[in-house]
């Protein structure tokens, strides 16, 4: 009987558990008998040297186990938290150590000094009240810039000037050359301000330490768990295999739970100490203090423009506050991926990307969704606008000029960028052109005059962006039928609320003729799954996709012989389709899943077919993928108090072939509002001088809220799909984070022209507008 | 959380004996102030006192010339009184703006304004309209009861039984929120009516104050103009990352206009 064909946007298959409140997220593990809980006792000063440690009454407090310190941490012989990320050696990456509990010195507010250990949550957290350290504070620098003034306070002895690395990519010579002959020369300094990922469920870890086998257990709030599980490994100075990494249902992570956190090795180094399960979650304040932050770029940018406005040459040179320790893959996003998507989606003959990192008394700074690609094509789509205002023209038309592809002798497709990516193909210009019509710009005089009359600034912004989407490039899937009847798939990427129930299963079925509901998802198990590379760079369906096609090419392999020895058959004249393997004509016919019994019993094997019916594949790709679009911004400035409102948003992207809209949507949403968010109201603050955190919950750190959201309109492009993966797929993942903030701004910018505002930093929060107003005023 | 002893008592007498016999008990109304103060261990109060079964503490009445609040009334119950919508609309307004719907299924006017937030909105109206806070022991004028930050005269051990509201001619309520809290950043509620004219202005200082100058003005000419090019100065205002005293002061004008409007 043949399948029904499948949907093309079938509903999350998780959600029925999401929705249902039936998900199963750290806290809900169960606490196994025995179990211990951590509290940590952090550091109230951003930079200051420990001089004491009592403990003493802490240790005596009711319920309490132990009370560990740096010391203790040290005595154990345990190594620091090793910087995963690789920069060129001419970078000259200083990776300072970073204990798992501080030292001698702390340096920011919320590093990690001693931790608890008791019976309870509430024992815990009372003891560490009873913890007292002696500080000596010293001076601290938060911005990354000051940090690397003459004089500024110095943070790590490996690290003179506070200098973490210095990155250079590009041909700086003939960049100069072109700046210094071009007719016009636009230069602009942009931010892209620290901002926390947020996710709604905060980390977590339930670590347990089997003293027979010598393996750890550590059942964690995570994403890419065999990167953990690798850092894991260097830091006990112990062989991976003795680590199983297994994450339940997560709750949002962005990156921010990619790295490994000195908190994981504290649970699982207390567990083996103690010889009891040790359990941690960390309250909200702590996320916002002590996770880790993200962005954190300044950027110098300069473009050279012939006098018809060609683009000849691009310098982008960020300053990036790195925090007071490098994250695993914090000094990544201004460098190698910046790198990856410097230009954008413009055809620049030169360019030059230099990046200089920064040790600052901060949280350390980690990858959140896009990372570096944010910040490059911020740098990237300001300088366009503002090249526009300074050439009075106009910025859509300055776009087409200069834009991959177009036909004004840019060049088409492949194309190579200054900075050596090869861009495989876009829809840059239809976006564009598509973007321009459904925003309506033909009509917005009208609208920014009917706003007038109600004493609103109007403005509409669009923007381009390329995203470089791939991440690590290797991966690996699996696809095991089971005796049982069902078909796992098992996969190294993750999903942590993408979807990947439904869009991997959709995969399968689709190759394998079998319903969506046939295949169970098997991820984020390092025992389960022997290699993997987690999410992180939108590259679960590009590669781990990809990987899955290949392991079901293998499988359908093995099935097509075992299908011929069964029908008596040449495996070569077989036909497969809906499931069932055919000999043309003769109506004999044999399922996969009759295949898949069949090959559970050695005995009706055809010689040399080993029993089972699974396979599996090591993908490697060195290609990346290019998500690529264009957004429009509609906004009102209510100039009297500088509160913009966002009235309409309108994203038109090539994501290439789509498995399922519906995803795709949600990821683009997602991406939105933290892009949004990003350009209205996100900010980490710290106070310059103490060093305090000033942003430590949501009641100071402004994030977006559905009511502050119009309805999306995405609009999706399939006309361009990709030859770097056999689905054709693009990564969606982040692209809507990386394209709001440039549209967002370029709105703002837009109501406040006909003031003669032309500079605003993010967040355009309502005082920085109305400030910005009053200034252009002249009051 | 610390540990805490738990009270419920049933009359308002019995919670007074309660809470004067342990100066470190506190009543606890809606929680939605409290019960985070506890969670982040802010507060230690030796225990609570419940206020939830107490009957006299409930109930929203017309009074002739006033509306009588009581204080265990959630601000959803505000928000939707047909009593409070008929005779203070504005005040109806500001309660159903409070926080967001759990908050306003859970708050209580009494909580509010005994906390005296600097950034609630009841104390913007309970001034504004120059109400009466009634207590288990006395009466106190609104002028009389906002003393500070987080401070008001209620004495250790009073409780804030109900609020007694004049129905104004005409009452108005803007407020500009802090983009993170969204709690209030500048708010000025204005009313003309048989306690004069009253500006009270919440958010922008350490505590709820009324405006006098912008009283004169609305009393001489009830018009949004009459107030537009009135300058409040920013010292003593609050400052911090969302709002500086500067930007605040400026608030105060825009949103006082925007309350005359309001008030029609
Ligand atoms: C997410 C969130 C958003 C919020 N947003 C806003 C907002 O936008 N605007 C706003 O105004 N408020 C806001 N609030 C505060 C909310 O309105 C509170 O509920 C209110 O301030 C306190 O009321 P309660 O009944 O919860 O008081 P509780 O928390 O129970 O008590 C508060 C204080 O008042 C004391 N108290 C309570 N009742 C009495 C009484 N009858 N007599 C004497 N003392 C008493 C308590 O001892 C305590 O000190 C928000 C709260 C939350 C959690």
């Amino acid at each position: 009987m043949a399948q029904p064909p499948p949907q093309r946007s079938p509903r999350r298959r998780e959600d029925a558990r999401f929705l249902a409140g039936r998900a199963r997220f750290l806290a809900d593990a169960e606490v196994p008998p025995g179990c211990l809980h951590a509290h940590l006792v952090r550091s109230p000063h951003a930079h200051a040297r420990i001089r004491d440690i009592a403990a003493g009454a802490a240790r005596a407090a009711p319920g309490v186990a132990a009370v560990l310190t740096g010391a203790d941490l040290a005595a154990d012989g345990l190594a620091p938290l090793p910087c995963a990320v690789a920069l060129p050696e001419a970078a000259r990456l200083v990776v300072p150590p970073r204990h798992a509990l501080a030292r001698d010195r702390v340096r920011h507010v919320g590093e990690p000094v001693a931790v608890v250990l008791a019976d309870s949550p509430a024992a815990a957290r009372d003891a560490a009240e009873r913890v007292a350290v002696a500080y000596e504070p010293l001076p601290a620098v938060v911005d990354a810039r000051a940090a690397l003034a003459p004089g500024a306070p110095p943070l790590h002895e490996e690290a003179p000037g506070n200098l973490a690395f210095a990155f250079e990519k590009g041909d700086r010579a003939a960049t100069e050359a072109a700046i210094a002959a071009a007719a016009h020369v636009v230069a602009l300094e942009v931010a892209n301000q620290r901002v926390h990922a947020a996710p709604l469920e905060p980390r977590g870890a339930l670590a347990c330490f089997d003293a027979a086998s010598g393996r750890f257990r550590l059942l964690l709030s995570g994403q890419g768990l065999h990167a953990i599980r690798a850092q894991l490994a260097a830091v006990f100075g112990l062989p991976e295999e003795r680590f199983h990494l297994v994450a339940p249902d997560v709750g949002g992570g962005f990156g921010l739970k990619n790295p490994l956190f000195p908190e994981y090795v504290l649970a699982l180094w207390a567990a083996r100490r103690l010889g009891r399960p040790v359990r941690w979650l960390a309250e909200p304040s702590e996320e916002f203090a002590a996770a880790v932050h993200a962005r954190d770029a300044h950027a110098a940018v300069r473009l050279a423009l012939d006098a018809e406005g060609r683009f000849l040459a691009l310098e982008v040179a960020f300053t990036a506050g790195m925090g007071a320790y490098l994250s695993a893959g914090g000094p990544g996003s201004t460098t190698n991926a910046a790198a990856a998507a410097f230009g954008g989606v413009y055809a620049i003959p030169t360019g030059v990307l230099r990046a200089r990192g920064a040790f600052t008394n901060t949280a350390p700074i980690e990858a959140y969704r896009g990372a570096g690609k944010p910040e490059i094509n911020y740098a990237i789509e300001r300088a366009v606008e503002e090249a526009a205002r300074r050439l009075g023209m106009d910025p859509l038309a300055l776009r087409r000029r200069n834009m991959i592809g177009a036909a004004a002798g840019a060049g088409g497709f492949p194309h190579r960028t200054a900075l050596g990516t090869t861009v495989d193909g876009g829809r840059f210009a239809a976006n564009l052109e598509a973007a321009e019509r459904r925003a309506d710009r033909a009509g917005f005089a009208a609208r920014r005059a009917d706003s007038a009359r109600r004493g609103r600034l109007r403005g509409l912004g669009l923007a381009c962006f390329l995203e470089t989407a791939r991440g690590a490039p290797n991966e690996w899937a699996a696809v095991r039928f089971a005796p049982d009847g069902g078909v796992e798939l098992a996969v190294g990427t993750q999903s942590n609320g993408q979807g990947h129930e439904t869009s991997f299963a959709q995969v399968a079925a689709d190759r394998l003729g079998l319903p969506v509901e046939a295949f169970r998802l098997v991820q984020a198990d390092t025992d389960a799954v022997r290699y993997g590379n987690g999410h992180g760079g939108a590259r679960s369906l590009h590669l781990g996709g990809a990987a899955l096609v290949e392991a079901i090419g293998a499988v359908l392999a093995k099935a097509r012989v075992l299908a011929a020895h069964l029908l008596q058959a040449d495996p070569a004249e077989l036909a497969f389709a809906a499931g069932r393997f055919v000999v043309p004509g003769s109506g004999r016919e044999v399922a996969l899943r009759a295949l898949a019994r069949a090959a559970a019993d050695p005995a009706g094997l055809p010689d040399g077919l080993a029993p089972g019916l699974a396979a599996e594949a090591m993908h490697r790709s060195d290609r990346v993928t290019f998500p690529n679009g264009c957004h429009a911004a509609e906004v009102e400035v209510d100039p009297e108090t500088g509160v913009v409102t966002l009235l309409r948003y309108l994203a038109v992207d090539d994501y290439g072939r789509l498995v399922n809209p519906l995803l795709v949507r949600g990821q683009v949403q997602g991406g939105l509002a933290q892009g949004i968010g990003q350009a209205l109201c996100e900010a980490i603050a710290y106070e310059a001088e103490s060093g305090q955190l000033l942003t430590g919950s949501p009641l100071d750190y402004a994030l977006p809220r559905a009511a502050d959201l119009p309805p999306f309109e995405v609009v999706l492009d399939e006309g361009a799909p990709t030859a770097a993966n056999p689905l054709g797929v693009k990564g969606c993942g982040q692209a809507g984070a990386i394209a709001a903030p440039p549209t967002v701004m370029a709105a703002v910018l837009d109501a406040l022209a006909p003031l003669g505002v032309t500079r605003l930093d993010m967040p355009a929060t309502p005082e920085r507008v109305w400030r910005a107003i009053r200034a252009a005023r002249g009051g | 959380m610390y540990e805490f002893a738990y009270h419920k008592p049933s009359s308002v007498a019995d919670a007074v004996k309660l809470l004067s016999a342990d100066p470190e008990a506190r009543p606890i109304a809606g929680g939605h102030t409290l019960l985070p103060a506890l969670k982040h261990r802010l507060a230690r109060p030796t225990a609570l006192v419940d206020l939830s079964g107490i009957a006299e503490l409930r109930g929203i009445r017309r009074e002739g010339d006033k509306v009588v609040i009581g204080a265990l009334a959630r601000h959803a119950e505000v928000a939707n009184s047909d009593a409070v919508k008929g005779a203070i609309p504005a005040l109806a307004r500001l309660a159903g703006t409070i926080g967001d719907v759990q908050v306003r299924n859970r708050g209580t006017l009494g909580g509010s304004v005994a906390n005296n937030d600097p950034a609630a909105d009841y104390p913007a109206a309970v001034l504004g309209l120059g109400a009466t806070v009634v207590t288990d022991r006395r009466r106190i004028a609104a002028d009389d009861f906002f003393t500070g930050m987080f401070s008001t005269a209620l004495e250790p051990g009073e409780l804030l039984v109900a609020i007694e509201f004049p129905i104004p001619e005409k009452a108005g309520y803007a407020k500009m929120k802090n983009p993170a809290s969204r709690y209030v950043m500048t708010g000025a509620f204005v009313s003309r009516g048989p306690q004069g004219v009253r500006v009270a202005i919440n958010g922008a200082g350490p505590c709820v104050f009324r405006q006098r100058e912008m009283e004169a003005a609305l009393a001489a000419n009830w018009s949004p103009d009459a107030v537009a090019n009135i300058r409040q100065s920013p010292d003593g205002l609050n400052s911090d990352i969302h709002g500086s005293a500067e930007y605040r002061a400026h608030l105060v004008t825009v949103m006082a206009k925007r309350a005359v409007a309001d008030a029609g």
